[in-house]
């Protein structure tokens, strides 16, 4: 069977391969994904090293110039990257598994006492600003890492997943072949894992894909408020550091902006990647 | 009708209490010890000590137990003293956040409700046709992705150090006194321009994608493709699509008010505009622990009057509501 056939076989991957919006959000994403792993190895300098002389415009010594203290902003831009795939991969992960984890059991035992309390945990943590939420929590801990302020961020960014995910449960759980499995003894977890989940896993991907992006701007917000790692850096961090040392008002857009873009190109991919895939899997809305 | 609103408010009431539990948690469970640094703080101003101590005394009640404790910060927040600030000594956290309030209200409702109108509108736009989709959408993707102080730092940049057409930071110039006369509001709104259309333009994004998603998948329904086969203009059903997909959108502006009043925060601080985020900012580098507790419970009072407004524009809006509450809100 040829590579095609194979692709045809499978025709989610097939009409993924062949949406441009997908294909587009894909390269890109890699792109950076890849620049971020191998970022130490391309960077010029260390992030924290004095690398020339202070505001020194964008150059080929310097593709991004340096800031007020000569540190070179592309290393500091590789290395800010790889915060911010990490942010996104753990915050986005853990949110989206929290919300899962709520939103199929609500869902699967509507009407519940269960149900109930989960819904309402949900509705409150929904209407309570995160960000307030955030910053207490921050906070509290003096020294965070990168790891850390995902995880703050994942554990506050679950409900809309979970509400989401509980209305979807609630229409696929009287569907016919979920009572079937219920008839011949299945037990709940596995009613969820394999009848519920199976059936959600597009709806649930394409969650993840906002969950990641979401996670990612929240932790520059943080960053920029000055509550963001500690330690190390991020694409927020420089952004931070640099309209702290009023970079703008000194006409040092490629210290304030540039890292901005990259994260702005970043999150616009995913959104891509995001669209595209709703195209896939709605057939309606495909565009042949 | 009154059911619906009956148990959002229950929601909200629970909400309340649990933030304001929270609230007052937030002083006496932080590491380290707040106190004995504040009074180190004031160590220099005569009379300090005693003052900071008897205002800690008064409204911690921190030699009492901690239930007692509990009731009595109830008991002050329902006769409005949140405390005094460390920061701004020795400005009370009410009158603090009072006079911040004016120049977010200014700045938020606006930029959320003009954004909100012409997001829809353009959204709806590119929902049917193809063309005005191609070139409006990625241009919303970008806008909807960039971070808002990134944006606002971008338009800073631009109109504020390059072209120096807008001031680029606080809500009125140094040398005006903030008062109800022309020359003032004209200095204010100077000062409004870059702030507001930062903030307007990365939420018309999100909108913008939002509507255009929907109107997509109502113009593909059943009711849809009927009203065609019977021949009824494009207009009418385009018309149809759009009540339907405004209704989650009504939904979207109650979720995403915590993103945008986080998104607001960061834009008031590139712009040093003295609205709450910049005073929070302020608040935390001090910690300053009365104006952070002050101002989280503001924010979550506010986002929970504007949760409960828009539930009511719903209801009004959505005769499914109205008639009848069963099930999923």
């Amino acid at each position: 069977m040829s590579f095609i056939d194979k692709l045809k076989k499978n025709d989610n991957l097939y009409f993924a391969l062949r949406n441009k919006k997908v294909i587009i959000g894909a390269v890109i994403f890699l792109a950076l994904l890849i620049t971020a792993l191998i970022g130490p190895i391309i960077a010029p300098y260390d992030y924290e090293e004095f690398a020339g002389a202070p505001y020194a415009n964008p150059s080929f010594q310097h593709l991004m110039g340096t800031s007020i203290f000569g540190r070179d902003v592309f290393s500091q831009v590789l290395y800010g990257l790889r915060s911010t795939f990490v942010v996104g991969f753990v915050g986005g992960t853990l949110g989206t598994v929290i919300g899962l984890i709520i939103g199929f059991f609500a869902g699967y035992r509507s009407g519940s006492m269960l149900d109930e309390i989960l819904m309402m945990m949900t509705n409150i943590l929904l209407v309570i600003p995160t960000i307030a939420l955030l910053i207490i929590l921050s906070a509290y801990l003096p020294y965070r890492g990168v790891i850390t302020q995902s995880m703050i961020i994942g554990f506050t960014s679950w409900p809309w997943v979970a509400r989401a995910v509980r209305s979807q449960t609630l229409s696929l759980r009287n569907k016919e072949f979920v009572n079937l499995s219920r008839i011949s003894g299945a037990s709940t977890f596995k009613i969820i894992k394999d009848d519920i989940a199976y059936n959600m896993f597009s709806y649930v991907f394409m969650v993840y894909i906002l969950q990641f992006a979401g996670a990612i701007l929240t932790s520059v917000s943080l960053d920029f408020i000055g509550l963001g790692p500690t330690k190390g850096i991020s694409l927020g961090l420089i952004m931070q550091d640099a309209v702290n040392w009023n970079a703008i008002q000194l006409g040092m857009w490629w210290w304030a902006i540039l890292p901005g873009v990259v994260l702005t190109v970043l999150v616009t991919s995913l959104y891509f990647i995001n669209t595209g895939l709703d195209e896939v899997f709605n057939p309606t809305l495909r565009e042949m | 009708m009154g059911k619906y609103l009956r148990k959002k408010l229950i929601i909200y009431l629970i909400t309340f209490f649990f933030a304001v539990t929270l609230d007052w948690a937030i002083p006496r469970f932080m590491p380290g010890d707040p106190i004995s640094m504040l009074l180190a703080r004031f160590n220099g101003l005569e009379n300090s000590s005693d003052i900071v101590r008897s205002t800690f005394t008064k409204s911690f009640g921190l030699d009492q137990p901690l239930i007692t404790q509990y009731f009595g910060f109830w008991k002050s927040l329902f006769t409005g003293d949140l405390g005094i600030s460390i920061y701004l000594y020795p400005k009370k956290v009410s009158e603090i956040i009072s006079q911040a309030l004016i120049y977010d209200i200014l700045l938020l409702l606006p930029a959320i409700l003009l954004s909100w109108i012409v997001g829809n509108k353009l959204g709806a736009r590119s929902g049917v046709n193809k063309k005005v989709d191609n070139i409006m959408m990625p241009f919303f993707y970008v806008l909807t992705s960039s971070p808002y102080f990134w944006f606002a730092v971008l338009l800073v940049f631009f109109f504020g150090v390059k072209l120096q057409i807008f001031p680029v930071n606080g809500a009125y110039s140094n040398i005006m006194i903030p008062g109800f006369n022309i020359q003032f509001i004209l200095d204010f709104l100077y000062h409004w321009v870059l702030p507001f259309l930062s903030l307007f333009m990365v939420m018309l994004g999100g909108w913008a994608i939002g509507m255009r998603n929907m109107i997509i998948y109502e113009m593909g329904s059943n009711y849809s493709k009927y009203m065609e086969s019977l021949g009824s203009s494009e207009k009418l059903i385009r018309k149809y699509a759009f009540r339907n997909a405004i209704l989650p959108q009504v939904t979207g502006l109650a979720l995403q008010l915590g993103t945008i009043v986080a998104g607001a925060f960061t834009t008031e601080i590139v712009f040093s505009y003295p609205g709450i985020g910049y005073i929070l900012l302020k608040a935390l580098l001090n910690q300053d622990y009365f104006l952070i507790q002050g101002c989280f419970l503001f924010i979550v009072i506010c986002v929970l009057v504007a949760n409960f407004l828009v539930d009511i524009v719903y209801m009004l809006i959505d005769p499914r509501v109205r008639f009848s509450f069963s099930g999923e809100v």
